[in-house]
């Protein structure tokens, strides 16, 4: 580990929210730098918040450095089935999250390093954070060819993103955070960022998608840690303060009352889906059954992420118009999604006539109208 | 911030209103205004103040005042509406949020600068808005107020932060007009409170609580018990005795009522299929058969095997030996294991026995199967099982292994209870509930009592096509079998 021990601690919020000069040697500038001990997306988000919600910035700023395990981070105002492949993420157990900032996605794992820079509303300010991120990596290595663009991104070699930036601003607080790519799996990135779904029409923030490079590519002695600590020398040096790297622990409740929550919400159905703005999905696809291949129309308007209106075009008489009606109507109000959809149809199958035939139908209907969500 | 609104939303907010008058002097240079403060709050639901109520609702009237979007800062002149946390008609106090705002990459949450009720809001979703245009229109009473229709464009956020800002006694703390009421009416200091809201805003809990703590009283859930008045106001520190030796009750003046309220959603998705599925079930005629197993001797079997299975990476629970026992049973009276069609003409024997295994997931009352257990091994069963509960809670399992059941065992035990009356799932006609394992005292043969481990379970059948006798042999075969696991091995295939 390049971090070296004899400068990191446990730190005791209660001091910061009470004193919060108690036990830093500050000055007036005043800044303060955590790293989670955490690669948990949601526990790390759920930080975030509790910074956002819970700490006096007015005295001193703080800068949270954290990566995750495998991840797809979507914005604020995003619909996952347009930014990300889902059925790949279950696949491979790639968590989703939702963060509160608005913004494009991303897909995180640890050799995907995320900074977020806290201060009062008032002192809120992404190019000077950029330009801190910048000029670490000039001083690490010289020779590196990056800079911010005005959409507050990094750019390596004028032509690859290595960092993309998103903001949230409360009444009183606010935060900029954005990624840093050093090491990341640029093949699974690519693709789990691509939506295989078709037909999706929606007003949610649509990310632009962009050609990325690892720092690791351009120098492979640049590692996550070593980046992660130019970063935190840098913004000590810009507060004047000691590079004083202050390990916080996201599951710890006497530090941080009130996290577990946090966390616990953003796990939760109803955020990382439900919040999706309202979207339609207007697609058809083909059944191949017993020699012959029929063509069926799906219409679906989605809100909350559950299915608000559900409209299923079959040739008819391929399946009894009564079971065809049952199955839109059980669709209606359910989630939009395959697990429930799952449930929902083996369930309603009990109650169905008890033909082979018939049965192997429903369930190619099913397989299908599954593979949209 | 989005409960809030969540609880707002009621509509029914003209009723619930506490209203009351004040003039709120500011530390700040701006103005002195009136607050018309409408605390829609249903703890606040106080009978002295009933009396109010009605008088005024007919003086509902305040000011419109224009609450314009404020300066997002970095030279932004437009951002996109994102969600609204509010609707017209909810009741806002100062700091909730109103809306979510985008700028590009930033998400803004606007809060609200008064109390009041919200009267109009200017976009819709996903409609562009402008900084310095209004927002929304918040009806705040006005009655002497000139300032506050005067021009509320703000200048840097700063300023939110200097005249929002209460100085009491010299401490700054956050709390909205009618937490301070309470607070003072009580003679509570505000700075001796924990607040734990927001910014560590005090809330209306944090004085109840704080009162609750001074009485050493729990406050009573309904106004029909006792009403214990949280604090005389005249003095600080009530002893309990103190209580008794007062005069007969006070004017009720602050009885604390239960602010729960009821909730109505709508059944969805796969618990309204349950529904329609558990309807169908209604129609069988269902009759009971339970009886008690004695599984001394399989317990110690399992014992025995669980660090077998164990090693090949499986964990070996009852269960596997219940389906397999309930599988052999299944051999020798098949009717058990059949189907009934919907006119009730036709028995069809399935020839495979597809066992189900009720599972409690987060998504509710599963029922995935096992196939084909008559050709399985007491260890591949237990391995199946694995694979299904952990699919189960990850709530992924495949349509392939929720179909095709045809007889069902639900383990309740492992949560509790001996008999039961479990409800048969259509298609199938049988269904078995095994209660929890106890340490019972029974006598042997030799007519000593010693300690047996006793389970009970309960059958359901289809009267339609199954006879009390059928259950009753089927049940002591499978009974029998595993009371003395042996046996089992005689007829194993």
């Amino acid at each position: 580990m390049v971090l070296q021990s004899a400068l990191k601690n446990c730190l005791q919020l209660s001091c910061i929210l009470q004193a919060p000069k108690a036990g830093f040697r500050n000055t007036a500038s005043g800044g303060l730098i955590m790293q989670s001990t955490s690669n948990d997306v949601y526990q790390n988000l759920a930080v975030e918040d509790w910074i956002h919600d819970h700490m006096n910035l007015e005295n001193q700023q703080v800068l949270f450095l954290w990566r995750n395990s495998p991840a797809v981070v979507i914005g604020r105002h995003q619909n996952p089935w347009q930014e990300c492949n889902l059925r790949l993420l279950r696949q491979k157990n790639i968590k989703l999250a939702r963060r509160r900032s608005g913004g494009g996605t991303v897909y995180h794992d640890l050799g995907n390093i995320n900074l977020t820079f806290f201060t009062t509303r008032k002192k809120h300010e992404r190019m000077e954070n950029l330009k801190l991120v910048v000029k670490a990596l000039k001083a690490l290595r010289p020779q590196l060819d990056v800079h911010v663009t005005d959409r507050y991104d990094i750019l390596l070699d004028r032509q690859y993103k290595i960092s993309g930036t998103a903001a949230k601003l409360g009444r009183t607080a606010a935060y900029h955070h954005c990624t840093l790519l050093c090491n990341t799996d640029k093949f699974v990135l690519s693709s789990v960022l691509k939506s295989p779904y078709k037909g999706l029409k929606s007003n949610a923030t649509p990310s632009v998608p962009a050609s990325v490079k690892n720092l690791f590519e351009e120098d492979s002695s640049l590692t996550s840690e070593l980046v992660l600590d130019a970063i935190a020398e840098e913004y000590a040096t810009q507060h004047q303060i000691d590079c004083h790297i202050n390990l916080i622990n996201p599951a710890d409740e006497t530090v941080l009352p009130g996290i577990n929550n946090k966390a616990k919400e953003l796990q939760t159905w109803e955020w990382v889906y439900g919040k999706t703005p309202k979207f339609n999905v207007s697609t058809h696809f083909d059944i191949a059954y017993k020699d012959s291949v029929l063509d069926v129309k799906v219409d679906m308007d989605v809100k909350h992420g559950r299915i608000e209106v559900c409209n299923i075009d079959l040739p008819e008489q391929w399946l009894p118009p009564a079971l065809c009606s049952e199955l839109v109507k059980n669709l209606t109000g359910s989630k939009f999604c395959p697990n429930e959809t799952t449930a929902l149809v083996t369930t309603l199958l009990r109650v169905c006539p008890q033909d082979g035939d018939l049965q192997s139908r429903w369930n190619l209907l099913c397989e299908n109208i599954k593979m949209l969500m | 911030m989005a409960a809030l609104s969540a609880v707002r939303s009621s509509g029914r907010a003209a009723r619930r209103l506490v209203c009351t008058h004040r003039v709120r002097s500011c530390s700040s240079i701006r103005f002195i205004k009136s607050k018309y403060v409408c605390v829609f709050d249903k703890s606040a639901l106080k009978f002295s103040h009933q009396q109010r109520l009605f008088r005024t609702s007919a003086a509902s009237h305040g000011q419109i005042v224009q609450f314009k979007l404020s300066d997002i800062g970095e030279g932004i002149t437009e951002v996109t509406v994102k969600e609204w946390y509010i609707k017209e008609g909810d009741s806002v106090s100062q700091f909730d949020s109103i809306c979510e705002v985008q700028s590009d990459k930033a998400s803004v949450t606007i809060t609200s600068r008064y109390d009041g009720i919200i009267r109009k809001l200017h976009y819709s979703l996903d409609e562009i808005a402008y900084v310095g245009k209004p927002l929304v229109d918040i009806e705040i009473d006005a009655s002497k107020a000139v300032a506050a229709a005067e021009d509320v464009v703000e200048a840097p956020p700063m300023s939110h932060e200097e005249h929002t800002h209460q100085e009491i006694k010299g401490h700054k703390t956050l709390a909205t007009p009618a937490v301070r009421r309470l607070a003072m009416e009580n003679n509570i200091k505000l700075s001796e409170i924990v607040g734990t809201g927001k910014d560590n805003r005090i809330l209306k809990e944090d004085i109840l609580n704080y009162l609750a703590k001074q009485t050493g009283a729990i406050l009573p859930p309904s106004p029909k018990a006792e009403i214990i008045p949280p604090l005389p106001k005249s003095e600080s520190v009530p002893a309990p005795a103190k209580d008794k030796a007062r005069k007969i009750p006070v004017p009720v003046s602050r009885p604390i009522v239960f602010s729960g309220k009821d909730k109505t959603e709508p059944i969805t998705g796969f618990h309204k299929a349950m529904v329609k599925t558990m309807n169908a079930a209604l129609k069988i005629p269902h009759f009971g058969y339970c009886d008690e197993v004695d599984l001394t001797q399989l317990v110690q079997l399992r014992e025995e095997l669980k660090p077998v299975a164990q090693i090949r990476g499986v964990k070996l629970s009852f269960m596997p030996f219940f389906i397999k026992a309930a599988s052999l049973g299944l051999l020798q009276y098949p009717i058990l294991n059949a189907s009934l069609d919907e006119n009730c003409q036709n028995v069809t024997y399935k020839a495979s026995h597809n066992i189900g295994v009720a599972m409690d997931t987060e998504q509710g009352l599963i029922v995935p199967n096992v196939k084909n257990v008559q050709v399985c091994s007491v260890f591949e069963i237990a391995s199946e099982l694995n694979r299904l509960q952990s699919l189960g809670s990850a709530g992924q399992l495949g349509t392939s292994d929720l179909t095709g059941g045809t007889f069902t065992l639900s383990n309740v035990g492992t949560i509790g209870g001996t008999y039961t009356k479990p409800v048969i799932l259509p298609p199938e006609v049988a269904i078995g509930a095994l209660g929890k394992i106890q340490v019972l005292p029974r006598f042997n043969g030799r007519g000593e009592v010693f300690k047996a481990r006793i389970m009970n379970v309960s059958w359901s059948a289809d009267h339609r096509i199954i006879d009390g006798a059928t259950m009753a042999r089927f049940s002591n075969l499978w009974k029998s079998y595993l009371e003395n696991p042996a046996s089992m091995l005689l007829d194993l295939k």
